[in-house]
């Protein structure tokens, strides 16, 4: 195993930094879900959702700090959710 | 003989791998949620104010934290700290049981209270409501399946750490692990607001 295999050690400050985010996070989708915003009430909770989840995968994931070749592994994934999920609202909203 | 080759980047590639599969099958999940959504708007609203807010609130609290304490027990083991990298993952698992029997409460109330898949109230009331609580069931059932084995997982590699097999030169076994454990709270993060909060 060579030594640069091993990875980045990320410190505890940027640890705590990121979890901190993350509450703050939930605390501002819990706030926002008790404004009626109608329809954009979803968005805003899925837009919130969808940066804790880029904080979790790029800090406590290591993802920030993985080889090319995993990022693009989840960009792939990523896609492939999205095609999915587009392609079926496709078919149910405009049927 | 003595030294044993270790493939580090294909091991946590594999793992990746597998999460993937894990983030289609949820995703699945999620789609039907919004399919239903769509179709059953009014009932969906019924039925999403009959969740308590507290309880997800509650385990989104002990999922986000259980995480940070995984992701800091990876950095203890990295630096060579075994035993402060065992305390974390006995705090982590700890809030997984948290979770667990917050979870054993929430859904003994639901149930207490006629809700379950197939209740007669539920099959007597409009589809679109038993729709949206055997997705419910069906989606944090699941989840919380993932929490139970995560934490089994994360129990065998705490012993792992405390024998020394797993340790600061060779811990690709805790990385797996945590990358698990953070795939659960990943589904969480979107289940909690779609679930509890925007209905």
């Amino acid at each position: 195993m060579s030594e640069h295999d091993k990875g980045h050690i990320i410190g505890y400050p940027v640890l705590i930094a990121v979890w901190l985010a993350l509450l703050i996070l939930t605390a501002i989708t819990v706030a926002a879900a008790q404004i009626d915003l109608g329809e954009l009430n979803i968005w805003v909770a899925l837009g919130i959702a969808s940066v804790k989840s880029s904080l979790v995968i790029a800090v406590f994931m290591h993802m920030k700090y993985e080889k090319p070749l995993f990022q693009v592994f989840l960009l792939v994934a990523l896609l492939t959710l999205a095609i999915f999920i587009g392609f079926t609202f496709f078919d149910v909203l405009y049927r | 003989m003595t030294e044993q080759h270790k493939d580090y980047t294909g091991a946590k590639l594999g793992m990746w791998l597998f999460l993937f599969t894990e983030l289609i099958l949820f995703g699945g999940l999620f789609i039907l949620y919004g399919v239903y959504l769509n179709r059953y708007p009014q009932e969906f609203i019924t039925g999403g104010g009959e969740l308590n807010v507290w309880f997800g609130g509650g385990n989104t609290l002990v999922l986000l934290t259980s995480s940070l304490t995984v992701a800091m027990s990876i950095s203890a083991l990295q630096r060579g700290n075994r035993s402060l990298c065992v305390k974390l993952l006995v705090a982590t698992i700890a809030m997984a049981l948290l979770f667990l029997v917050n979870k054993y409460f929430e859904w003994s109330a639901k149930i207490h209270h006629g809700i379950y898949p197939g209740a007669p109230s539920l099959q007597e009331g409009p589809p679109g409501e038993s729709v949206f609580f055997g997705l419910y069931y069906l989606t944090t059932g699941l989840h919380g399946l993932h929490v139970l084995i995560g934490a089994g997982i994360l129990t065998w590699v705490m012993f792992l750490v405390r024998s020394g097999k797993v340790n600061g030169d060779d811990f690709v076994t805790l990385e797996n692990a945590g990358l698990y454990w953070h795939l659960v709270d990943l589904i969480w993060i979107f289940l909690f607001p779609l679930y509890y909060l925007v209905l």
